[in-house]
């Protein structure tokens, strides 16, 4: 990893080690921790990480990115950081001037389409969109009747919106477009769809998971040397510390998904099969270990990790929650298996060792 | 954060890839000649010497060892893709796999300087065949358990005890086997086991076949009376081997020999399904796809380590855990897919033969190389439980 990566991930970890401490959300019943960090996030630049200098954001690298990513995951915050930057990235590509404030984007769902009529209005209905009521501003991807792509800046305020809550507890709203006129809409680039949109929050996702994995891991381990049953710490009974180590593979096998395709997507010169496999890939490894994962850390804390009161369902349900957004694993997983045994059964290998 | 398990994204350089075009064509050749068939893994021939003085010929072993005992200097990413590419095509490698993974390396450690140039070119060349000498009746993973004896006598040692599961010590010409020279103290179980070079087929030794569920003969129980060792073929500390044998631990856990076991079920699961998969089939592919994807990209950041120098015991552990179980549940998941095949797929022959061997083989992936539990022990102890 570059200098300047760790310089902007540790900025990210630093504020949020400051600001977005789960022990005080936790007890924050009114949420006044939220404006604070925004604030600092804002100051530091990292919701346009994304967005070139010359389209109003901070210029950051894919890579720079995701690494904020990971440890927005470690912390399982409940802002739409991941979401702005996602839309910054996506009006970065038609060259659209990022506005202030939040964001986030629509569709996220490969089943819904916004469709963009001849008089450059748009239409469409996007469902499980995540912190769409707390956006100023959505970046939408919309296709024409002959299926090319557009990339558009909407007012959220021009939009109606169903309120809607994910496991987690945060905004998973429906998005609905009448009509719409958007601030600004320009093409998208050759060959940009919303397979490699959806994607591209699926890796944001994965990077998510894995990091509250850690954290779940860090958590229980704490926890497991602290709790003392039968006349001694339980981290010393081999079941439970099988069960950590079952529960450090999990961690393990999504932090190297998720960087893996990370690191895949920041040095692709095309969309081809390969960063397909590992951005899908990613997004199937992630989903499934939190929840191999998550059943473990509750088990390590016994009935005190179901309570409220305690921290871990902070990232055990967001955890859970994220597997839903930018298609599910059982979604990609169809489309990972149908694009391999279109290449055929010789071509499977060179696939997978292509890197 | 505790843990702080790092699995790098590696990426294999270019030379890797010109490298595995290379084995690939060789494999094919190979193939062509009638040599192997990499459609069954259940070969009764596993045993070709000549493809490995074939390979040896490539320069595709003892990869990363000095050029002086005849290695190659070249990295633990090319020996990587050759493994791999050796271990999809189910070549016949088990006459050269664990000299070059494991026996050279301890060699190039442990060994006289006379003994090291006797012994590492040969294995460059393919010519000869280790075995390894760990497991005991009744002591299994259990090491420390060893009771094997070897005593001192004049000009080396006198060996009395079984060693057992051994594989291929049927064929092999030297064995790296730890015996006991002395009991363990109170204050350290691990103390007093110390490594040994074996030469096979001599006076004292015994080999006993020990047929397995799959109808292979790969294991054996090796019988030792007063086989006698001499002095300079002990290799490294008299007591001490137990460090030595956990060290080398993170090159038999981490390749991708600990995920691919079973791999060919996918490849002709996907033959027998075809370019149109219904959704159940399309969907169970592309999660076992998935497994597959990462559990390679985790086996070559562990190889990356290795590169740069490292000890990854703990991550090394992780991948043997998950690999082996994977590798073990795949012939189940394949099966469960398999059964939505049409009769008319023109593989299904081939696919039920594999199936029904892989499913006999599975049972074995998860105690080869340190079982589940050994190894979900040794990372709780990484993770600062123990």
């Amino acid at each position: 990893m570059a200098e300047s990566e760790n310089i902007v991930a540790e900025t990210a970890e630093k504020i949020f080690a400051d600001l977005a401490d789960a022990q005080t959300i936790n007890h924050d019943k009114k949420g006044e921790w939220k404006a604070p960090l925004w604030q600092a996030l804002t100051d530091a630049g990292l919701p346009l990480s994304w967005v070139p200098e010359d389209c109003g954001g901070s210029g950051a690298s894919l890579a720079e990115g995701f690494s904020v990513l990971s440890a927005a995951g470690r912390f399982a915050v409940a802002v739409p950081l991941a979401e702005t930057m996602l839309a910054g990235w996506l009006l970065a590509q038609a060259k659209i001037i990022s506005p202030d404030g939040e964001m986030t984007v629509v569709p996220a769902s490969p089943k819904d389409r916004i469709t963009v009529s001849a008089d450059g209005s748009l239409s469409g209905r996007a469902r499980g969109v995540p912190f769409a009521k707390a956006a100023r501003h959505f970046a939408v991807l919309a296709s024409d009747a002959k299926g090319s792509f557009s990339i558009a800046l909407v007012d959220a305020g021009k939009c109606r919106i169903e309120s809607g809550l994910n496991l987690g507890g945060d905004q998973s709203d429906v998005v609905t477009l009448d009509k719409v006129q958007p601030v600004a809409i320009k093409p998208a680039p050759h060959g940009f769809d919303q397979t490699r949109l959806l994607l591209m929050g699926g890796v944001a996702r994965s990077l998510q998971i894995a990091g509250a994995l850690e954290s779940m891991l860090e958590i229980s381990v704490r926890y497991s040397n602290e709790r003392v049953a039968f006349e001694k710490k339980i981290s010393k009974f081999q079941a439970v510390q099988h069960n950590l180590a079952r529960l450090a593979g999990e961690s393990a096998a999504a932090l190297a998904a998720a960087t893996s395709a990370a690191d895949a997507i920041s040095n692709a010169t095309s969309f081809n099969d390969e960063v397909f496999l590992e951005a899908t890939a990613a997004k199937i490894r992630c989903a499934e270990a939190a929840e191999k994962g998550g059943g473990i850390a509750h088990q390590v804390h016994g009935a005190i990790g179901f309570t409220i009161e305690h921290i871990l369902h902070r990232y055990s349900l967001r955890a859970l929650a994220w597997r839903d957004d930018f298609g599910s694993e059982s979604y990609w997983a169809v489309e990972l298996g149908k694009r391999v045994c279109v290449r055929g059964a010789d071509e499977l290998w060179p696939l997978v060792a292509s890197r | 954060m505790t843990a702080a398990l790092r699995f790098d994204p590696i990426r294999l350089p270019e030379k890797c890839e010109q490298l595995r075009k290379e084995v690939r064509a060789f494999l094919a050749e190979e193939i062509a000649a009638g040599t192997f068939d990499p459609h069954k893994p259940n070969r009764e021939d596993t045993d070709v010497p000549e493809f490995s003085r074939k390979v040896g010929e490539r320069g595709w072993l003892g990869m990363t060892w000095p050029k002086k005992y005849g290695g190659h200097e070249r990295s633990f990413l090319e020996r990587y893709v050759v493994t791999e590419e050796m271990r999809v095509a189910n070549a016949p490698t088990r006459r050269f796999f664990v000299a070059d993974r494991q026996s050279g390396p301890v060699l190039l450690k442990y060994a006289p300087e006379h003994i090291k140039m006797e012994i590492l070119p040969r294995i460059c060349k393919g010519e000869i065949c280790f075995a390894i000498g760990m497991s005991e009746p009744n002591s299994g993973s259990d090491l420390f358990a060893a009771k094997t004896r070897a005593t001192k006598t004049d000009g080396g040692y006198l060996i009395n005890g079984t060693k057992i599961w051994t594989s291929s010590a049927h064929i092999a010409d030297y064995m790296i086997a730890i015996f006991r020279t002395s009991p363990p103290t109170k204050e350290n179980r691990r103390h007093g086991l110390t490594q040994f070079l074996v030469k096979m087929k001599q006076p004292g030794i015994k080999v006993n076949p020990i047929g397995q569920i799959t109808g292979q003969y790969e294991f054996n129980e090796v019988v030792f009376t007063d086989h006698f060792i001499p002095d300079d073929h002990v290799l490294g500390e008299i007591d001490g081997a137990w460090k030595q044998a956990t060290s080398e631990l993170a090159y038999e856990r981490s390749g991708p020999e600990r995920f691919l076991e079973t791999y060919y079920v996918l490849t002709e699961l996907v033959r027998a399904v075809g370019n149109n998969p219904d959704t159940r089939s399309a969907e169970g592919i592309g999660r076992l796809v998935a497994q597959v994807h990462t559990m390679r990209r985790m086996s070559v950041s562990v190889a990356g380590m290795l590169q740069a120098g490292k000890e990854p015991v703990v991550e090394a552990s992780i991948v043997k855990d998950i690999g082996t179980i994977w590798e073990q549940q795949l012939p189940h998941r394949v099966r469960e897919l398999a059964a939505f095949v049409e009769e008319t797929a023109t593989n299904r022959e081939t696919l039920e033969k594999q199936l029904d061997f892989a499913t006999k083989t599975a049972p074995k992936l998860t105690i080869q190389g340190g079982t589940t539990e050994v190894l979900r022990g040794i990372i709780a102890r990484g993770l600062g439980l123990r």
